[in-house]
């Protein structure tokens, strides 16, 4: 990151951080810890879709997965909840590693089904295996992070624990793509043949991606699962694989920034709608559909300014 | 240098190359001439490693280098430009060659995005030696331009800029005159001599016959998928089967 990158996104990080004395301990409060949860997601596939170009809609069940896993391991294990993160992040990427390899030879709308299906057979999974996952009506009980003698058991200390992970994470992901990894990730996304000739290994790099992108969502999935301390299959289903695609495009493919705006508008979207209430998710779907007909770079060209030249 | 042996393509029922056989000398610039559907950018394709051929081999330098992917390839020393601009559109002129120096380069994913001291150095020699191909093939003024909005005769120098980058020993270069201006093509002439001057053997495939016969050393015809002749300038010049070939039987 440059200096004036770093600048911005120091100021954009203070601006999160000070939210909490705006919002004290409201309502929005609890609704800015899925923020920065889905702020998370969005930012892990867009390190897929909007560098690398690869589609997928199995990170609603990768999260989901890390969720189960943390869940699994704190409730029926009494593993320390930070220990059951590291754990579930793991197992989470050396699946998506090992599963990548194949499916990440495919290209488009095939890799989509791909993914389409890895994430339903997971779903299906949370759903059946009742004696570990509870099945449809849930798991709950799941205990909260510690640090010492502070719990992470009400919203400002959540807010404050799933921001410190996003803003790793954001930070970590705008380096990215301004380095060797991220032009080359670029690159595949413009063109693979060309990349290729020029010498990227273009297989291993989207499987390597992919891993890291798994691994971002297991931990957002554990956070959810600590900081709620209850879940059931339906958070994970195929409708939110999809939600994250779209904050992904709202806020505009292949922006970090763009991915925070996304989730942030996304997450509170249907809290504002509320007040129509049964119209609320057309007004939703027209809202959306408005964004991407008029800001075709998402949210994020609209604050971005443009280098072109006339 | 490079050896083309006995190299044949089929697709469906089609014959694109059969049994075509071509040795490239090192410092040279070698154009392959044809007319259209000849097999020459399927020959390409076969050396660079997009395409698998159906028999034959090739060696680079007496290693054979047949089955080998393009990023392998690149590893040895052999690059190559597109006939239809491949650039990474939404990146700019200076990112297109950073990309060519990727396989010169080795910060891995982690210390890319934690930023480490190494990577930030390596970055920054990245970023100079960059500006150095730029300059080298003129378009060091146009660096930050988004390479999707450069015209096209700048769009194939950049191409030769990003290849440049891989510190290559060969080039092969698929029609970089197609749709130039006079001008740029007399440029296009005088960056391939100071190419071949810093020591890197060129291969061209070119339908500008003025160029061709400019700037190669050695040229190879080919023919419905065959090879019809090679030789100098000159020779293939007043090759009867070759006058043929372009201006069908007189």
């Amino acid at each position: 990151m440059g200096k004036r990158n770093f600048l911005i996104f120091a100021v954009f990080s203070l601006c999160i951080l000070a939210l909490p004395l705006l919002l004290r301990e409201s309502y929005l409060l609890h609704v800015f810890v899925f923020i920065g949860i889905n702020t998370m997601l969005a930012v892990a596939l867009n390190l897929l879709l909007g560098y690398a170009g690869q589609i997928s809609l199995g990170h609603g069940a990768l999260f989901g997965l890390g969720a189960y896993l943390s869940a699994i391991l704190t409730t029926k294990y009494a593993i320390n909840p930070w220990m059951a993160m590291v754990i579930a992040g793991t197992i989470v990427s050396s699946l998506s590693f090992l599963i990548g390899f194949p499916i990440l030879k495919l290209k488009g709308h095939y890799l989509a089904m791909a993914t389409l299906g890895f994430g339903i057979i997971l779903y299906i999974l949370f759903n059946e295996t009742v004696e570990w996952t509870g099945g449809p009506s849930g798991l709950p009980g799941i205990p909260c992070l510690k640090i010492g003698n502070l719990a992470f058991d009400h919203d400002l200390a959540n807010f404050y624990l799933v921001w410190i992970f996003a803003l790793v994470t954001m930070m970590g992901s705008l380096n990215l793509n301004h380095s060797r990894i991220g032009r080359a990730l670029r690159a595949i996304s413009d063109s693979e043949v060309a990349a290729r000739i020029l010498g990227v290994e273009a297989w291993p790099l989207k499987v390597k991606i992919f891993t890291v992108s798994a691994f971002i969502s297991s931990l957002a999935g554990s956070l959810y699962a600590h900081t709620m301390t209850f879940i059931a299959p339906a958070s994970f289903g195929f409708n939110f694989s999809v939600e994250i695609l779209t904050m992904v495009v709202v806020g505009g493919l292949g922006s970090v920034y763009g991915s925070f705006w996304g989730a942030a508008i996304l997450t509170l979207l249907p809290e504002w709608l509320r007040v129509f209430q049964d119209l609320d998710i057309i007004i939703y779907g027209i809202l959306l559909i408005l964004i991407m007909m008029f800001m075709p770079q998402g949210l994020a060209g609209l604050l971005s300014v443009k280098k072109r030249g006339p | 240098m490079l050896k083309i042996e006995n190299v044949s393509k089929h697709f469906g029922g089609i014959t694109a190359l059969d049994h075509v056989s071509l040795e490239i000398q090192e410092g040279t610039i070698t154009g392959i001439i044809g007319p259209n559907g000849a097999g020459k950018t399927t020959l390409f394709n076969i050396i660079t490693g997009l395409y698998p051929q159906d028999g034959g081999d090739i060696y680079l330098q007496d290693r054979k280098i047949s089955a080998l992917p393009p990023e392998k390839l690149v590893r040895l020393g052999i690059v190559r430009t597109f006939q239809n601009l491949e650039l990474f559109g939404r990146m700019t002129a200076l990112e297109n060659v950073m990309v060519g120096l990727h396989a010169k380069s080795s910060s891995g994913l982690f210390s890319c995005a934690f930023g480490f001291p190494r990577q930030r150095k390596e970055e920054a020699f990245m970023r100079e030696r960059a500006y150095e191909w730029l300059k080298f093939t003129g378009l060091a003024d146009l660096a930050l331009r988004e390479a999707m909005s450069l015209p096209l005769g700048q769009g194939r120098l950049l191409e030769i800029a990003r290849g440049l980058a891989t510190e290559p020993k060969i080039i092969l270069m698929d029609e970089p005159a197609a749709g130039l201006n006079t001008r740029e093509t007399l440029n296009l002439a005088e960056l391939i001599r100071k190419i071949k001057a810093m020591g890197i053997t060129v291969v061209l495939v070119e339908h500008d016959m003025e160029l061709i016969m400019e700037v190669c050393d050695h040229i190879g015809v080919l023919h419905l998928g065959r090879k019809l002749a090679e030789g100098s300038p000159r020779e293939i010049q007043d090759n009867p089967a070759v006058i043929n070939a372009y201006l069908g039987e007189q």
